[in-house]
């Protein structure tokens, strides 16, 4: 091949291993290359001010709000700690409901609500097929009756 | 059950099927990748065999 | 066990080993994958969330899977061929590069398939992901850092330390789940414990992962034998070989 290409060859290798030596010094030297911070964080101030982030957590059941016809959404965001709400206006993921893991992206606003720009669902690692996630459900149900302690007059 | 809701799937078949695609096309170059640098590889020891029997002569 | 690992650092023995396995493992490969992919697309059942989107997970997951086994394989020959001299190392390393790189971008490609329907986004810079993405442009550097030297020795060398420079970048992949808040779930099956799939689900992907490695030791074996076909192509049996 002619010397350039040669050349080119060299830069490019290279060019992969310092970009690549850069960004797992990045990773090793920054603490914080988490993708979300979470609710109890936000909420006790370590979440940046005026400056968009990631909140992730658990869409709390009951939470979720939507006038009919409005694209706009209201819902509160926990990690069983502590709770931000949270505000969006566009299309929300597939997976969006109580309970599921969400990820936004957006702004802390003055009175505490989170202004959200995007909202992503992140699901976990479990797959079940519908019969038995019901049944799983069915069984947490009774369970759950079960453990309630039975009121006495 | 390759019925029209196979090809469907259940809604997600523009993520599903080109996902599936792109797979077994990667599978299939892989395939036609080795082989092509193989046959590369013979010609170019059948060429250093010629170019040793012509040194000779 | 010495005595085998020694005659496979020969050339003409691991020519002929590799020609020798070749068609067990692409029989194995079209066996497991044909069922897997029969079975996980058409009658695994559904997921109670991600619905037939989760079928994704028979090509991605083995995709993942074999992109940070093949790195690790090509930096191990790369490590044996710089350390204990054994040359065919150089030559196993430099035939995996491009089937663990094509598999890379095969889980970066399914992986973004998948994302946009669950997640809401075909790309977002989470751990797992940018690392994987990372490790993609570490095979590109280690195939490309080889051509770029005029002495071939050279080239093996310098991609060999690439190579080892890079397998940190593999346990990142893997464990940066785990290690870090990210949008992309913990492990299914590569994980302590039982995995969190039922039978029915389960069995085609792990004949998909099987079939995988199959498949990847196919291929590996027809460019090692490539391989040294080329870069012993002035020593006397590769001529008797070829010549036959």
């Amino acid at each position: 091949m002619t010397p350039r290409r040669k050349r080119l060859w060299v830069v490019l290798g290279i060019l992969a291993g310092v970009s690549a030596s850069v960004a797992l010094a990045v990773v090793a030297g920054r603490q914080d290359i988490s993708f979300y911070y979470v609710p109890t964080q936000v909420a006790l101030g370590k979440a940046p001010r005026d400056k968009d982030f990631r909140i992730g957590g658990l869409v709390m059941k009951g939470s979720v709000r939507r006038k009919p016809g409005d694209m706009t959404v209201h819902f509160v965001l926990t990690d069983y700690a502590h709770q931000v709400p949270v505000v969006y206006t566009g299309v929300l993921p597939d997976l969006f409901r109580e309970g599921q893991g969400i990820i936004a992206h957006g702004q802390l606003g003055p009175n505490g609500v989170f202004v959200a720009d995007e909202v992503l669902a992140k699901h976990d690692s479990k797959y079940m097929p519908p019969e038995i996630a019901a049944a799983v459900k069915k069984n947490a149900g009774i369970a759950g009756a079960a453990a309630a302690p039975s009121p006495r007059g | 059950m390759i019925r029209g809701g196979f090809w469907a799937m259940g809604g997600y078949a523009r993520f599903v099927w080109p996902s599936i695609g792109f797979a077994v096309a990667v599978l299939l170059w892989n395939i036609w990748s080795a082989r092509r640098h193989h046959a590369r590889a013979l010609v170019r020891v059948r060429r250093a065999i010629q170019m040793a029997r012509s040194e000779e002569s | 066990m010495w005595r085998w690992f020694h005659r496979l650092a020969s050339p003409p023995h691991l020519y002929r080993t590799a020609g020798a396995l070749t068609p067990w493992f692409a029989f194995a490969a079209a066996i497991l994958i044909g069922y897997g992919l029969v079975d996980g697309l058409a009658f695994a059942p559904p997921d109670y969330q991600q619905g037939d989107a989760f079928r994704i997970i028979y090509v991605h997951a083995p995709s993942a899977w074999l992109s940070l086994f093949g790195y690790t394989a090509m930096a191990v020959a790369g490590a044996i061929a710089l350390i204990w001299r054994i040359k065919v190392g150089y030559a196993v390393a430099a035939a995996a590069a491009p089937i663990g790189a094509s598999f890379t971008l095969s889980a970066l490609v399914t992986g973004s398939l998948w994302g946009r329907p669950m997640w809401g986004t075909y790309w977002a810079w989470d751990p797992r992901l940018t690392s994987e993405l990372i490790l993609l442009f570490l095979y590109f550097g280690v195939i490309s850092l080889r051509k770029a030297f005029e002495d071939p020795g050279r080239g093996d060398r310098a991609s060999a330390l690439l190579g080892i420079v890079g397998v940190v970048n593999v346990p990142i992949v893997h464990f940066s789940v785990y290690w870090w808040n990210s949008l992309h779930q913990g492990g299914t099956v590569m994980r302590l414990g039982k995995p969190e799939m039922p039978g029915s689900m389960l069995w085609p992907l792990l004949a998909m992962l099987a079939g995988f490695m199959c498949f990847f030791g196919a291929v590996l074996c027809v460019r090692v034998r490539a391989e040294i076909l080329t870069r012993e192509r002035q020593s006397t049996w590769v001529r008797e070989v070829v010549a036959a």
